[in-house]
């Protein structure tokens, strides 16, 4: 995880240009038309879970191995609220957002005291702690998860159970969640972070208070994963333990990986990737866990800077993200 | 500060300065004051503690003995962004730059502190523009106008360090702490760099390690030779370069 890694990072991406996003956004309005709109909305979930994971390790060069706790807690506590107290979904989400980012705070309290595998090893710990207790928890149900989750009426108004109201309100989140870490990436504060991560020592000598910067960039991520989950779980109408097994905080490593880490569009094509790959393998006899290594492997040995991050490393792609010589 | 002449006022101070580590002692009561307006020289073989001293005065590292003051405040226990923030800023031994920030980012970072542009995430990039003008500033005087806009990791050893020099400087330190600034400097480049190590101690306290007498004689008010984590003499070149222990230790434990 190391310079070459990173260096797409510090791509000054301010001419990347309007196109690609108009591109962007004329896919996300056709896409419900032409693909399943549920596999569309799971994907952007995904897309969005991945990108915030991607704002602490390709941003603050912080590699969390818990980033299920906040994704799947956030489902459960939406999910919750949403079937048990009776609230409107944008509150049933606020609720998620709000719990992953308690958690975040308690998580990443403890682990920005330790470095590079020992934050990782401290993230992982905790979110098993959290696992557990959404194992034993009453309001969980255990095994079952909380099933039938209504997706209701947005403020109140729109009728979510209308498959195109509903995938409009995921695109909606989605972009929030995108322009925020764009926003938080590309802004002072970002600059800061970038500077932590690319030398620690250097960062506090400037009289930084590193800590305190990991930590808020770490329950910025939280809170953003926490969106994610909290409409993935109503996409879906259910939450259950997969959305908090550390076999989902794996898989966000393996899409920003795949994708790219320290790029906006990485993450989200690395989540293209695998969403797709799992649910296309889903029905064959290939085993999608066997392709998804492999690829991973590939990534690994062959194109480590992700297929985003070797697409901007080729002529081509300096000159789409505008940071050719100059 | 009214007051220019060297000798004034004390910006920095160590008493009794010990740290240990497992079954060595690396630094045993050393005393020392940076004083406004000079520069002081730490020399000494390879091993004898000066980094670590400058771990300790930074805060990097804790002492285990000892007590150090920064303007008159105890400063023992502070951690070292905050000394950092009271006007204390070093560099280190290997160079220590931003390598995929470009070398204005690299002075920028250090200014954004300052000018309570470091937490605001809900600002667009170009809130930093404003701080261009003094980061270039910076930049011009160490001499790297010409790769503002290149990566910090593009930039030749000689140049990195310059580079590290201008953020220091950023910082608009009280006290200036500079780990063998001139390592790996062209003649040149050494020549550069003392004019504007020169420059800069004329409002701070500059303590630095250098390895190059003849930048020693030439640049600082006062030596300090360190040897085996204490000290050996302290004094004006002069008198320390006259010591006949300081000959010894430097000839005869050379390669130590």
């Amino acid at each position: 995880m190391t310079d070459a890694a990173l260096a797409p990072a510090a791509g000054r991406s301010k001419g990347r240009g309007v196109a690609l996003i108009a591109v962007g956004l004329v896919l996300l309005a056709v896409a419900p038309f032409v693909v399943y709109p549920i596999f569309v909305m799971k994907l952007l979930c995904f897309a969005l879970f991945a990108a915030a994971f991607n704002l602490l390790l390709g941003y603050a060069g912080l590699l969390s191995f818990g980033h299920a706790a906040f994704f799947g807690g956030a489902a459960y506590f939406t999910a919750h609220a949403v079937k048990e107290w009776g609230l409107t979904p944008e509150l049933g989400v606020l609720v998620g957002v709000a719990g992953a980012s308690a958690l975040g705070l308690a998580v990443g309290f403890l682990a920005i005291r330790r470095q590079g595998i020992y934050f990782a090893m401290i993230t992982l710990a905790l979110a098993q702690m959290f696992f557990f207790f959404c194992l034993q928890a009453k309001f969980t149900h255990g095994e079952d998860g909380i099933q039938g989750v209504p997706r209701g009426h947005l403020f109140g108004v729109i009728d979510l159970n209308q498959p195109l109201a509903m995938y409009g309100f995921v695109a909606v989140v989605f972009l929030a969640g995108m322009v925020a870490i764009h926003r938080i990436t590309e802004s002072p504060f970002g600059m800061i972070l970038k500077s932590i991560r690319e030398n620690e020592r250097r960062a506090t000598s400037l009289g930084i208070s590193v800590g305190s910067y990991k930590l808020a960039a770490f329950v910025m991520s939280a809170a953003l994963a926490g969106l994610a989950g909290a409409t993935k779980a109503l996409v879906f109408q259910f939450a259950t333990l997969t959305d908090v097994g550390w076999q989902m905080s794996g898989e966000v490593i393996l899409m920003t990986l795949l994708g790219g880490i320290g790029t906006m569009i990485g993450p989200v094509v690395g989540a293209a990737i695998v969403t797709a790959l799992e649910n296309y393998l889903a029905t064959s006899d290939f085993p999608p866990t066997i392709v998804i290594g492999v690829a991973f492997m590939l990534c690994v040995l062959a194109f480590r800077r992700g297929v985003v991050g070797e697409l901007l490393a080729t002529r081509w792609g300096k000159r789409l993200a505008g940071r050719g010589e100059d | 500060m009214t007051m220019d002449a060297p000798g004034s006022e004390i910006v920095l101070s160590c008493r009794g300065l010990r740290k240990d580590f497992a079954g060595f002692t690396a630094v045993n009561d050393v005393d020392l004051d940076l004083r406004h307006g000079e520069i002081h020289a730490m020399i000494g073989p390879n091993g004898a503690g000066k980094t670590t001293v400058f771990n300790l005065l930074t805060k990097f590292l804790q002492p285990t003995k000892g007590r150090i003051t920064l303007l008159g405040q105890d400063i023992t226990k502070t951690s070292p962004s905050k000394v950092a923030r009271m006007g204390l800023a070093r560099s280190f031994q290997i160079s220590a730059t931003f390598p995929h920030l470009t070398v204005l980012e690299n002075v920028r970072v250090a200014l954004q502190r300052p000018n309570g542009l470091a937490h605001q995430f809900w600002r667009p990039m170009s809130a930093l523009d404003r701080l261009n003008a003094r980061a270039l500033e910076l930049i011009e005087l160490v001499g790297l106008k010409d790769a503002r806009n290149r990566p910090a990791a593009d930039l030749s050893y000689g140049r990195k360090r310059a580079l590290e020099i201008a953020t220091t400087l950023a910082l608009d330190p009280k006290a200036l702490l500079l780990d063998e600034p001139m390592a790996g400097m062209g003649h040149e480049d050494v020549a550069v760099v003392s004019a504007i190590v020169r420059d800069v101690a004329r409002t701070r306290a500059v303590l630095m390690v250098e390895h190059n007498l003849k930048v020693v004689a030439d640049l600082c008010d006062r030596v300090t030779v360190l040897q085996r984590g204490e000290i050996l003499v302290s004094g004006d070149y002069a008198t320390v370069s006259r010591d006949e222990r300081v000959r010894v230790a430097y000839l005869g434990a050379g390669h130590d």
